[in-house]
């Protein structure tokens, strides 16, 4: 990998070049792009308040764990949990921000509030599923008049933690998927047509009668975008919703998670939205800079108050539950040392 | 006046100036060298990378990583079959059906247009050089794709799936997206530089050899098609491989609008996917080190090697012209 290193080494340090301009004491990150909008809008917000302005790349999980574990950032952004193995590896603490879900979306005329689950959902992305008035949708959907269409499964061709979100619920809820395609960024789909990020989804659903994608909540209320119901783990149908989210959140088991890795899918609780999932920042334990770290986690420790809070609120993302933001406070105040002394204290 | 002046500051000029001397030729020279090793060590580099970066997914998988279908980012197997045959298939459609336009515009530019339509019509065909690939993946995605679902793809797939042999063609639900709609949109895109060369190739057609064949009652066609076209026949030929070239290595708009499936189809609806439009989909989430990212160096490799053979080929024959 020597060249790839040679190569690497030279666009970041071109990269380095453009961003001499923030000065020296902004903040760096770059990863995930499900959260870049708040990220963005808590940046903004704080460099109002305190002067420190926050960088955010938006280049994807995969970018964002690269720059981290090559320390060229402050932090790193990932939407899937990175392995435990990987983590410890690299020196990281992982812990998350904000909470968001998938929504599934549908191109069926006449058809008002589609009740789908799982089971049903992953079958029509195997293909075992082909018309809309197949009898395992009837079944949900009792009293509606359901059209003898063709369904269009859409995908995201391009990998992305939606896909993985998506996919780890398919893979809860019904076993053949999970063992014949399984839970990942980007897998091998078996039937349907890809479409690159949440806009080009929504596109294809929308151009194409009979047709089932799924997309990020906030990209579906921003667009006010047809979404089904699912029925949740408690058996219960539930629309997707701020509240739903909040009780897929508390519903879920942190106090076991390790690395605060809590998986939200499919969780029990009766009102609780079954695609939720948390997203995460990555943050070297052992910081080359003190300050500079010190500087990263002042930036969240604002952005899980009240003013972070509502900016969160306000662009359809759910803020952690307390309990979680106290444990995560806690281990920064633990795990983050430079030269043997905590670099953040409560 | 003025010409007295700047004759005046020319001589001063040429009086002032010192001959060049032992050290700056030299060096002006060196640069020019440096210059031009440059980008044979630039091309080197990408592909010592490329190929290095994917060797392990090679070593991995064997040789057989070029033929198979499997790509299967969740249990780590990946093969470069399906992304080969899309490239090509893909790739093939748009010169199938840019080759006949831009013969077409080239003979009417160089033989039939009066003077005054020729510029604008030229300046036309350049512009739609001009346009960025994602200006094109956008309007394939927005426009092309549905009309390609609603009007042309139901009707096609009515008359022809039900024929033996022609209609594996086409097979499937008319999604909108996939490979024809792939291939038509890189049609528009390779067409002003298939159709730019053609009409240089025209117009190096010597006159008198066209006035002759006029001369002894041939009709426009006949100059066309007995004259023009066999004088040039191998620099054509020349500039569909460029064409082709360029559509191999098309990026975003082929990802806008081929459906991006990694599934083995003959099919033209159906979605499938090139080389260059799943490295797009898939870079941003292969991490340092995956096998994943080493399958998407090798073939980016791949690719190269193609491009590549296409290139010199073409290169070949507009060599070879006359």
């Amino acid at each position: 990998m020597k060249f790839t290193h040679i190569l690497g080494a030279a666009a970041l340090s071109l990269g380095a070049a453009f961003s001499g301009a923030a000065s020296a004491a902004d903040i760096n990150g770059a990863g995930a792009s499900f959260p870049a909008p708040v990220y963005q809008a808590w940046a903004a917000a704080y460099k109002e308040k305190t002067g420190t302005g926050l960088n955010y790349q938006s280049i994807g999980s995969g970018g964002g764990q690269n720059q981290i574990v090559n320390r060229t950032v402050d932090f790193g952004a990932s939407d899937a949990p990175m392995k435990d193995d990987k983590l410890e590896s690299a020196s990281l603490l992982q812990f998350p921000t904000v909470i968001g879900s998938v929504v599934a979306i549908v191109n069926l005329d006449g058809v008002e509030g589609l009740v789908l689950n799982g089971a049903v959902l992953a079958d029509i992305y195997q293909g075992k599923i082909t018309k809309w008035n197949d009898a395992k949708i009837e079944a949900l959907n009792k009293g509606k008049k359901l059209p003898d269409v063709a369904i269009v499964p859409v995908y995201r061709s391009d990998s992305s933690g939606t896909s993985f979100v998506f996919t780890s619920y398919l893979a809860a809820t019904n076993a053949d998927w999970k063992a014949n395609v399984g839970a990942a960024t980007s897998v091998q789909w078996p039937t349907g047509a890809g479409a690159k990020g949440n806009e080009g989804v929504a596109g294809t659903v929308k151009n194409t009668k009979g047709a089932v994608g799924y997309v990020e909540f906030i990209y579906a209320a921003a667009n006010k975008l047809a979404t089904t119901d699912l029925v949740n783990k408690a058996g219960k149908v539930v629309t997707p919703s701020v509240k739903a989210f909040m009780e897929a959140a508390e519903a879920a088991d942190w106090t076991h998670a390790k690395n605060f890795a809590a998986s939200m899918i499919d969780t029990a609780g009766d009102g609780a939205w079954p695609i939720t999932s948390a997203t995460y920042i990555l943050l070297p334990k052992n910081p080359t800079s003190a300050a500079q770290s010190a500087e990263v986690i002042k930036f969240f420790d604002w952005a899980y108050g009240a003013e972070g809070d509502a900016i969160a609120e306000k662009l359809h993302y759910i803020p952690l539950p307390g309990p979680v933001v106290e444990e995560i406070k806690k281990a920064w105040a633990s795990e983050v040392k430079a030269d043997g002394k905590a670099v953040w204290t409560n | 006046m003025d010409a007295t002046i700047s004759g005046a500051q020319a001589t001063g000029l040429v009086t002032a100036h010192k001959p060049t001397g032992r050290i700056s030729d030299p060096v002006f020279v060196g640069l020019l060298w440096g210059c031009g090793i440059f980008v044979l060590i630039l091309l080197g580099l990408i592909i010592a990378m490329l190929f290095e970066g994917g060797l392990p997914a090679l070593r991995e998988f064997g040789i057989s990583f070029l033929w198979s279908t499997t790509w299967n980012p969740v249990t780590e197997r990946f093969g470069a079959g399906v992304m080969v045959f899309g490239t090509l298939f893909s790739a093939v459609i748009a010169v199938i059906v840019a080759l006949p336009l831009s013969f077409g515009i080239a003979f009417f530019l160089t033989e039939i247009a009066p003077g005054p339509l020729r510029r604008p019509i030229g300046v036309a065909i350049q512009l739609l050089a001009a346009v960025p690939s994602i200006i094109y993946g956008m309007w394939g995605f927005f426009i092309i794709v549905p009309l390609m679902a609603a009007y042309v793809q139901p009707p096609l797939i009515d008359w022809l799936s039900p024929i033996p042999v022609i209609g594996a063609l086409f097979q499937g639900p008319p999604l909108g997206a996939g490979m024809l709609t792939a291939g038509l949109i890189m049609a528009i895109m390779i067409l002003p530089f298939i159709t730019a060369m053609f009409v240089e190739v025209l117009e190096s057609v010597p006159p008198m050899i066209k006035e002759s064949a006029y001369g002894v009652g041939a009709t426009t066609y006949e100059v066309y098609r007995n004259v023009s076209v066999p004088y040039g026949r191998t620099a054509m030929v020349g500039a569909v491989m460029l064409g082709l070239g360029r559509a191999l290595g098309e990026t975003m708009a082929v990802t806008f609008v081929i459906g991006n499936a990694t599934r083995m189809s003959a099919s033209l609806f159906a979605p499938g996917a090139t080389i260059a439009s799943t490295i797009a989909n898939e870079f941003p989430e292969a991490s340092t080190g995956s096998l994943k990212l080493q399958a998407l160096l090798q073939l980016g490799f791949i690719l190269f090697v193609i491009s590549f053979i296409v290139l010199a080929l073409s290169r070949l024959l507009v060599r070879t012209k006359g």
